[in-house]
């Protein structure tokens, strides 16, 4: 098991070598030379060659990107150029709020998706089925932001049973009050893809021979599914969660402009508005290492759910 | 991946299979009828609306729907229903555009990684699996600031983020396409690498590419409307979706209409694109096809 853990953990070391590559080439090589967008059309050449050098910019591509590596790799994100702050510190401010709203779509996303693709499956091409599969389309269907406001014109603006804006608060009430609207928002996405792929893995599932070998035994149609599907057709939902989990910070990004609500997504709106490169940059490689993080911690829950997997 | 075994099999008769399973899917014509209806908007815009898009009228500014106005006007006084008839324009042209560059240039690299192998294919498949990982719109938002907003940029970033997936359902039959007898005919002859990749085994996937595009479409519209809100699109006073529900967001307390029209119209076309997109996935997908045939 523990040899398994760090050959996995050993896979991710490539992985987040190309995502910084990727990253690197893409702040570097797009058209547009970064100093005149910083300092704008109007500065002069000595200030723009400065702040070049400052930057490192006047250096050879080929040193940029081993300063760039080496730097990222000793844990300096570098630093924000607009509040002066590193990176890692305007991100440890916010990220709370962001774990906060993910873990609660999450859990939305699980608790509707997996019953109602569950119940889709089984009743399969009945009402039920017909509904999840409506559902999970025009779940799939809509824009994080879209979704976000409809929400906010329903249960802020006409109903007004929920805060239009999210402010700072101590009362736990409010601070929940504030997280239902952007929870649900991108928990009901989330629900989509659960109900979608939960329905299609339990169709196989219910489909295979250990399944009719249990039918023909007399177990019940409830401990049938609860005890016997439920465990071999969870392992493509979890792939799903782990591989949904950059859409839903993507997704997450939007929600917290529509709600104000501070997080990664503002703290990249900000970086993107004050052209700030530096923390824009910075951002990118925090994302990069989240998704290699949870695609690995996904590939080790396989392994918890699944016991034919072994660990070799 | 499936793909690698059914494209060569269904490609002799695509269009039959396709035609028969939306014949059973019911679904999928309210999905055409939709795409029709919304590419009609698009094309006869300067017909449906009722007024000039950009044409501004303080004394009307943000007037409720009413006769006049049927879904009511902004905070220039321009009549939103003429906005939206003209901001199809702009998404249909984006979303379309982007995902015919990412379909050309990312299953070129697929088919020239899968043909060439070796080297060369783990290094280019392995950027293209970063960028499956990251996500999209982050990926779209970071091209899109960097290159600055305006329309040509908009569809570069979004056909960039998008060309990952074209690359992979590419390269997977390439791989065994390049053994069969065919290729290994053609080369015989003498045709060149070029002419083999492009006329010999490009063909034998064209249906999955194009049913993958249908799909990453409504994925194009959703990213351009995204950046768009963002303020990342194109730029105003030019009517795009995207850019109307960052208006009516900002005046949401106010004027409900702003935001709710526009949002209504991403939906039903994402929605339209999807339902075609998944109907013709399982047309060309025989395992998919007995799974959902109803």
């Amino acid at each position: 098991m523990i040899r398994y853990i760090i050959k996995r953990l050993l896979l991710a070391i490539p992985t987040l070598l190309a995502m910084l590559t990727v990253i690197f080439v893409l702040v570097r090589l797009v058209p547009g030379d970064p100093a005149i967008a910083i300092l704008g059309d109007q500065a002069t050449e000595e200030s723009l060659q400065a702040l070049r050098s400052q930057l490192g910019l006047d250096k050879p591509i080929a040193v940029q990107y081993v300063d760039f590596l080496t730097q990222v790799l000793s844990g300096d994100l570098g630093s924000s150029m607009t509040s002066g702050r590193t990176v890692l510190q305007e991100v440890w401010q916010v990220l709370p709020y962001t774990l906060e709203l993910t873990a609660a779509a999450l859990l939305i996303g699980t608790a509707f998706g997996l019953p109602l693709g569950t119940w889709a499956a089984i009743r399969r091409n009945a009402w039920p089925d017909y509904l999840g599969r409506i559902i999970s389309l025009t779940g799939l269907s809509f824009p994080g932001f879209v979704s976000a406001i409809l929400l906010l014109l329903a249960f802020s603006v006409q109903l007004r049973w929920l805060p239009v804006m999210s402010t700072a608060t101590d009362d736990p009430i409010r601070h929940l009050e504030n997280l239902v609207l952007p929870a649900f928002n991108l928990g009901i996405i989330m629900a989509a893809y659960i109900t979608r792929v939960t329905r299609s893995s339990m169709l196989s599932v219910l489909s295979e021979d250990y399944i009719r070998t249990a039918r023909a035994k007399g177990v019940g149609p409830g401990r049938l599914v609860m005890r016997h599907a439920v465990r071999n057709a969870l392992i493509p939902v979890v792939t799903v969660v782990g591989l949904y989990f950059g859409t839903l910070i993507g997704n997450s990004v939007l929600t917290e402009i529509v709600f104000t609500r501070p997080g990664l997504g503002k703290l990249i709106l900000g970086a993107l508005t004050s052209r700030d490169y530096a923390l824009l940059q910075g951002l990118m490689v925090v994302f990069a290492a989240f998704i290699i993080l949870v695609n690995t911690l996904t590939d080790l829950a396989y392994g918890l759910i699944d016991p034919r997997v072994t660990y070799d | 991946m499936s793909a690698t075994v059914t494209s060569p099999m269904t490609a002799a008769r695509p269009g039959m299979a396709i035609l028969a399973t939306l014949r059973r899917n019911k679904l999928s014509w309210l999905g055409i009828a939709l795409i029709v209806l919304i590419v009609a908007v698009a094309v006869f815009a300067p017909l449906l609306a009722p007024y000039d898009p950009l044409k501004q009228n303080i004394i009307h500014r943000l007037e409720a729907p009413s006769a006049d106005f049927l879904l009511g006007t902004d905070t220039y006084g321009r009549d939103v229903l003429s906005r939206l008839i003209y901001g199809t324009r702009i998404s249909l042209m984006v979303g379309f555009v982007a995902v015919v560059i990412a379909m050309s240039v990312g299953s070129a690299i697929g088919i020239l990684a899968g043909y060439i192998g070796g080297l060369f294919d783990q290094v280019v498949m392995g950027v293209v699996d970063v960028m499956l990982a990251f996500p999209t719109l982050l990926l779209g938002l970071l091209i899109a600031a960097m290159l600055g907003a305006s329309l040509e940029n908009l569809i570069i970033a979004i056909a960039i983020t998008e060309m990952a997936p074209f690359a992979r359902v590419a390269r997977a039959p390439t791989i065994s396409l390049k053994e069969r007898e065919f290729v290994a005919a053609g080369r015989a002859l003498g045709f060149g690498p070029l002419r083999i990749m492009g006329v010999h085994i490009l063909p034998n996937m064209a249906s999955d590419v194009v049913v993958l595009g249908s799909l990453w479409m409504a994925s194009a519209i959703r990213t351009e409307a995204s950046l768009s809100f963002i303020g990342l699109g194109v730029q105003p006073p030019t009517a795009t979706w995207g850019g109307m529900i960052r208006e009516g967001f900002e005046n949401i307390l106010t004027a409900w209409w702003l935001a709710i029209f526009p949002s209504l119209a991403i939906l039903v076309t994402v929605l339209a694109l999807n339902i075609l997109g998944d109907a013709l996935r399982d047309a060309i997908d025989p395992k998919l096809r007995s799974e959902n045939a109803a």
